[in-house]
């Protein structure tokens, strides 16, 4: 049963007369606050600061979304323009290429610290000498902020100076300061995918890790017992039984990566020309370098509409994974 | 020798030979080295100078020197050696190092501010967050709470909308409201998007703790929040230890609502690192001594969060 609606059963419901523990709690609880009181007591605060902080501004963005207000020119009375600003957004070429440029970077960096990520795991599991060390060190980058990171990678990737460049080099031949790896077209998306893999990978390995310890190990010795081959128990029982895992994994990173600013904004800057350009890097252009706000404001919209509904299907499988 | 072959292709923990866990292990070091490798580079790369920072090809052994954590917290200008000659002669070695330069300390640099931001604005949040969320958190986990499914899919999904996107609305609203570039501006921001991450992990970790400790509490004549204080929450302290360092984590990084929201006064340490520019352009020593210094924390907060980290990051849904 769903693990959310077992915490929920009646048992603390201190309507008097309804049950007999319920009615002698109810008794009991002569001083002090009652149960129902208490709840909602606990739970407004949160819910009033979200409403202030997330809704309220929210519905002002989809007002503000059917209006052609501009910030740099905000003297202009304020005009309600309709859906403009939504079929200008879904008609405009421009704005199509950069989704794409996103599902691009999304699945590629996403199918990427899937197949690491799940590997490291596979590899980990066989509990080696000292191996809690070395996750812990394999861990470290996804804490970091994206935004440091992205800054101390343009160093590592300056041509002439960057040990990066220099190591490739020393592998290949090729002179380190022939390619950017920030400032080539064909090379930039791909320097977004690595570093945001080098950053990511470990979080697929540690979910997958928790995946991979909730199998019991009579499973695999039935598999044995039926000399099962190594190959065939891979996929018969380990990758089947990770699935819901690695399901939890690739959408936490997807609506993560989709909605990526912070790194891309100091490694690339959505450059060169607009390559690595994200829609979250084209809304912040519109909205506070063209102050286009009503614009933006759509844009803004569409993407949170996305990033919802991926959440929604995200906590279907939260709980799919939690049952069990 | 069936029994061998069986072993070796097991993928239970238990049966791993000798062979596969090393193979594993070095596989999983390689992976592991060539992880922090790029953290190590840029630690190195605060104790250069200048010159060696931006050597060709890239210096792997220099000689250390503390310049660029100098610059880092000191504004210097370019004198000429004759205005430097008829100065007083150099007190300190920092004093000495500047001067080597041609150059002169004008006063301290902006990191001090920004570091002192980014601790207010960090530690403000996360224990508004905390409280809010461990009261929240207790709500959701003891009482039935109509629509608290619903309640709860809303709170999460606060935290899965883009900050750019948000960033319009709030910085209109903050307009109006003269919160824009302030501290509490940005507390109140961080702790809106964190109290959602405090609710779903500390309602984890109360949901472990049996109400029957509780329910003891109540029948020796404790009121709910007696038994909330003296005995839920003593129990509790793990879990909310944890839950108010992933906040601090969170706060401590965020860079897209700081970028856009404030400029100066409330500004933070992300925002402010890539732009620490030295004399004739970006002053990478300078920039890694920040990194570092800005990174540290973290560092030592992963290893204390090592055995939380997966509930952290899943919003306590899933445990190890």
């Amino acid at each position: 049963m769903d693990k959310m609606t077992t915490i929920l059963q009646p048992d603390h419901v201190t309507i008097p007369g309804v049950s007999e523990p319920a009615k002698s709690r109810a008794t009991r609880r002569v001083r002090g606050l009652s149960d129902r009181a208490i709840a909602w007591l606990f739970v407004a605060p949160t819910i009033a600061l979200l409403l202030a902080i997330n809704i309220f501004p929210l519905v002002w963005m989809i007002r503000l979304s059917f209006t052609s207000l501009n910030l740099s020119m905000s003297y202009l009375p304020l005009r309600f323009v309709g859906l403009d600003n939504f079929t200008d957004i879904l008609s405009d070429e421009d704005v199509w290429i950069r989704l794409q440029t996103t599902a691009q970077f999304v699945i590629s960096s996403v199918a990427l610290q899937v197949v690491i990520g799940l590997g490291l795991a596979l590899l980990i599991n066989r509990q080696f000498r000292g191996h809690s060390f070395w996750t812990t060190m394999i861990l470290l980058p996804m804490m970091l902020s994206p935004a440091v990171v992205g800054n101390f990678w343009t160093l590592l990737f300056q041509p002439q100076i960057g040990p990066f460049n220099y190591l490739i080099s020393l592998f290949t031949g090729v002179p380190p300061s022939s390619f950017s790896m920030t400032g080539e077209v064909a090379l930039a998306p791909w320097t977004i995918v690595l570093v945001d893999t080098w950053m990511w990978a470990p979080y697929v390995m540690l979910i997958c890790l928790a995946g991979l310890r909730s199998i019991p190990d009579y499973i695999y010795e039935a598999a044995e017992v039926d000399r099962a081959s190594a190959w065939r128990q891979f996929w018969s029982i380990t990758l089947p039984m990770t699935v819901p895992f690695l399901m939890l994994a690739v959408l936490f990173r997807a609506i993560e990566n989709f909605k990526m600013f912070d790194m891309v904004n100091l490694l690339t800057s959505g450059g060169p020309g607009s390559t690595t350009e994200l829609v979250s890097i084209t809304l912040k252009r519109a909205a506070f370098e063209k102050w286009r706000t009503g614009y933006s404001s759509a844009l803004a919209i569409i993407l949170f509409v996305t990033v919802f509904g991926a959440a929604n299907i995200y906590v279907k499988v939260l709980n799919k994974v939690k049952q069990r | 020798m069936t029994a061998t072959v069986a072993k070796s292709t097991a993928h239970s923990i238990v049966e791993s030979t000798p062979r596969a866990r090393a193979v594993a292990g070095s596989l999983v070091i390689l992976y592991a080295v060539i992880t922090i490798l790029p953290l190590v580079w840029i630690v190195a790369t605060a104790f250069k100078s200048q010159s060696d920072a931006i050597a060709y090809p890239p210096k792997v052994l220099f000689q250390p020197t503390l310049e660029g954590y100098v610059n880092l917290f000191t504004v210097r200008t370019r004198q000429t050696p004759d205005f430097i000659a008829k100065l007083p002669p150099p007190e300190t070695w920092y004093d000495k190092l500047v001067r080597q330069h041609d150059m002169v300390i004008a006063g301290p640099s902006k990191v001090v501010p920004r570091f002192v931001n980014s601790l207010i604005i960090g530690f403000g949040s996360t224990f508004l967050a905390v409280f809010l969320g461990t009261l929240a958190a207790y709500a959701f986990s003891r009482f039935r709470i109509p629509l608290a499914d619903d309640l709860l899919f809303f709170i999460l999904s606060t935290r899965m909308m883009p900050p750019v996107a948000v960033a319009i609305p709030i910085y209109l609203m903050y307009r109006q409201l003269n919160l824009t570039d302030t501290r509490l501006g940005m507390i109140l921001l961080y702790t809106a998007v964190n109290v959602s991450l405090a609710v779903w992990l500390l309602k984890g970790f109360i949901d472990e703790i049996p109400r029957e400790y509780e329910e003891a509490a109540l029948v020796d004549g404790y009121t709910r929040l007696q038994a909330l204080r003296k005995v839920v929450l003593p129990q509790a302290v793990t879990g909310i230890a944890a839950t108010a360092i992933f906040c601090l984590i969170f706060s401590w990084n965020e860079y897209a609502f700081a970028v856009l929201l404030t400029s100066g006064e409330a500004q933070t340490m992300p925002p402010f690192i890539p732009f620490i520019i030295g004399e004739g352009g970006q002053d990478w020593p300078a920039v890694a001594a920040a990194t570092t210094l800005f990174v540290v924390p973290i560092v030592l907060f992963t290893v204390l969060l090592r055995k939380h980290l997966l509930r952290g990051i899943t919003f306590g849904a899933v445990r190890k």
